[in-house]
């Protein structure tokens, strides 16, 4: 594997719930990133998947300095950036750019699309001189697939596709190493979403660039992934490259995802097994304790309820190499969802 | 045959002009059956749903045509007092976001309880003993007691279970449901489904469910009608469909989707977006975006033609797309 570019260890981010008004008082925390670790190689696409509530979106702004985690690093090329302000921590923001979900709330109805593409410009002036601007924002333009006159046009007379394609350029106009995406196409229609993807494809051969790809949809996440991340209550519980998360989840929670995806292929209907989980994920101020995702598994005992299990390869595949070794956080991890 | 859809219109005034978002529907439903209606947004899939249903905003919107037949009576020309009878009691609608349909002010059992008082003229008591029995009945957990919680103390998953239990209260004939499980994550979006074939099987209710998700069709549908530009471009068995589409829009929105042997490689992309309701081009409104389209699909507008007995397909060239 090609150098980290990105290196995150022990992330938390807890936001502290209050009571009262003059006189507040904490009586307990929401949890939304609760303890990851993940890695980031230049040139790679790390998928994060997870459910809502799951903090992958908290992830995100957090690798975008964003928000300030409660505890642990974000490294980029060695150097943590968590603690950095000012001068090296705007250095920093250039390198690492954030795409975003809603490409109707992203975009300030007020600015044309030039104005925007070129905003990254009036915060990093050294990234362009100022004659430069406008043609630098053209050729953006062109790149993610947009008419280069439509310079002057306001967010309003675009379509959601044209609009993520301007947020992607926005993310772009500083030519980062890492983007990260969050749900990027989840609200674009469906025949949309693949030229979306493909344009996202596209730019990495280009730019050399890095991407944390963050969505629910597990088929896209896999389509564009090298590695990918599976989020449960601020955790990731199991990664692993495509195939062994994919073809060999170890995880119940793992498992039970993927069979809950719909699958478009009616002949598939008959012999598919599908594991229904029972009820709703735990709240963020109260998680479970052991694993946390014990209360909806249907492998859990007891000792789950007093164990933490780590994100390591499961003991009973350590002796084994094959595309089942590979990390999983639970006590009774088998490839086997039985 | 419990629902027939023909040649429906519907057009929209609004300040750009006359947005005309179905434009000739044509479908029917039979008891026991689950057509999926499959389109993107602007299709007309939902407009299509809320004027069969009699919920369709009027004005702006306005029905310039068509029928609609529930058991052989036109639901188009009732008066709305009769409507009123039919609906919530022989037809009934499953909302995608449950926390706007559900009255945040009124707890789950008031709101459950009422199609009783209203529809069946029961007495409060009885009616909120049947409220229990119907959450009961969506599976949530201690009925008894959080028939008293309002609707914002119910999770995601647990307020459209709510929304299905308010649809199913009375036992109706037809369901539509409209993204029922969009909103939702895929592990509550299996339970919820799972539950919604289940009461249907029981019930042999007729269900039109209205997605966009080609997964959750391929699972649950019998039939499907694609819809493009407020018309049904594709209609044909779910089997038949995924085998061998007869419309190259159905055939391009397949190979959109990312599979296993595709990894790495760019995915198949329709090009261009879909046409404004405002503005819908002439002849086949799917011709500047179709690999296939030759001249005539400039000029003439494809009628849906017949491939076989159960399919059809408004494409001049549908033979050449099943040949693939």
């Amino acid at each position: 594997m090609a150098e980290p570019i990105l290196e995150v260890c022990g992330l938390v981010k807890h936001y502290p719930l209050t009571r009262g008004v003059l006189f507040k008082k904490q009586v307990g925390s929401v949890k939304a990133v609760d303890g990851v670790d993940f890695t980031l190689a230049a040139g790679e696409t790390l998928g994060i998947v997870g459910e809502s509530g799951c903090g992958k979106s908290t992830v995100a702004r957090l690798l975008c300095n964003l928000e300030r985690p409660t505890a642990g690093e974000i490294r980029y090329r060695g150097e943590d950036i968590t603690k950095l302000s000012g001068r090296a921590l705007k250095a920093v923001r250039r390198n690492i750019q954030m795409v975003f979900q809603d490409p109707y709330t992203s975009l300030n109805p007020r600015m044309t699309v030039g104005d925007i593409i070129g905003e990254p410009y009036e915060i990093h002036p050294e990234a362009a001189p100022k004659g430069d601007r406008r043609r630098r924002v053209q050729e953006l333009l062109d790149v993610v697939g947009l008419n280069p006159e439509y310079v002057n046009r306001y967010p309003h007379q675009f379509s959601g596709g044209q609009r993520q394609r301007i947020g992607i350029a926005r993310g772009l106009a500083l030519r980062p190493e890492i983007i990260v995406a969050d749900e990027p196409v989840s609200a674009l229609d469906v025949s949309v979403q693949a030229q979306v993807i493909n344009l996202m494809e596209r730019l990495q051969r280009e730019f050399e660039l890095s991407y944390v790809f963050i969505a629910h949809d597990l088929s896209i996440v896999r389509h564009i992934s090298d590695r990918v991340g599976v989020m449960y209550l601020g955790r990731i519980v199991e990664t692993g490259t495509d195939e062994q998360i994919y073809e060999y989840a170890t995880h119940p929670y793992t498992q039970a995802l993927l069979s809950a995806v719909p699958v478009p292929d009616p002949e598939a209907r008959e012999h598919r097994r599908r594991i229904i989980l029972t009820g709703d994920v735990p709240s963020p101020t109260n998680i479970p304790s052991g694993c946390r995702f014990r209360t909806r598994c249907f492998k859990a005992r007891e000792r789950c309820a007093l164990e933490v299990p780590a994100l390591e390869v499961p003991p009973v595949f350590r002796c084994t190499p094959g595309p089942a070794a590979h990390d999983s956080a639970c006590l009774f991890a088998s490839t086997e969802p039985v | 045959m419990l629902l027939e859809v023909r040649d429906l219109r519907v057009e929209f005034r609004t300040r750009d002009g006359i947005a005309h978002a179905v434009n000739g529907v044509t479908y029917a439903v039979d008891a026991g059956e689950t057509l999926a209606v499959l389109g993107e947004s602007g299709s007309g899939k939902s407009v299509t749903a809320q004027a069969v249903m009699g919920i369709l905003d009027m004005p702006p919107g306005r029905i310039t045509g068509g029928r609609v037949l529930f058991r052989g009576t036109e639901l188009l020309t009732l008066k709305e007092d009769e409507r009123r009878r039919i609906r919530g009691a022989a037809m009934a609608m499953i909302f995608q976001d449950a926390l706007s349909a559900l009255n945040p002010v009124l707890t789950v059992g008031d709101q459950l309880g009422e199609m009783f008082t209203v529809h069946r003229g029961m007495s409060r008591r009885d009616a909120r003993a049947k409220a229990v029995e119907l959450m009961d009945r969506v599976r949530i957990p201690a009925a008894a007691q959080r028939v008293r919680d309002y609707p914002h103390q119910f999770s995601g998953g647990m307020r459209q279970r709510i929304m299905i239990a308010m649809a199913l209260a009375l036992e109706p004939a037809l369901v539509i449901a409209d993204e029922p499980t969009t909103a939702l994550d895929v592990t509550v979006q299996a339970q919820v489904m799972d539950l919604l074939a289940e009461l249907q099987h029981e019930y042999r209710m007729g269900l039109i469910l209205i997605t966009h998700d080609l997964g959750v069709v391929a699972d649950v549908a019998d039939r499907i009608a694609v819809m493009y530009a407020g018309r049904i471009v594709e209609s044909a068995p779910v089997h038949d469909l995924y085998k061998a589409p007869a419309h190259p829009y159905t055939r391009g929105l397949l190979d959109s989707i990312p599979r296993l042997d595709r990894k790495g490689r760019e995915l198949y992309a329709i090009k261009g977006l879909p046409p404004s309701l405002l503005r819908i081009p002439s002849g086949c409104a799917f011709h500047p975006r179709c690999p296939m389209a030759r001249d005539v699909c400039r000029t003439d507008v494809p009628p849906l033609y017949e491939v076989n007995e159960q399919r059809g397909s408004a494409c001049h060239f549908w033979r050449e797309c099943l040949d693939g």
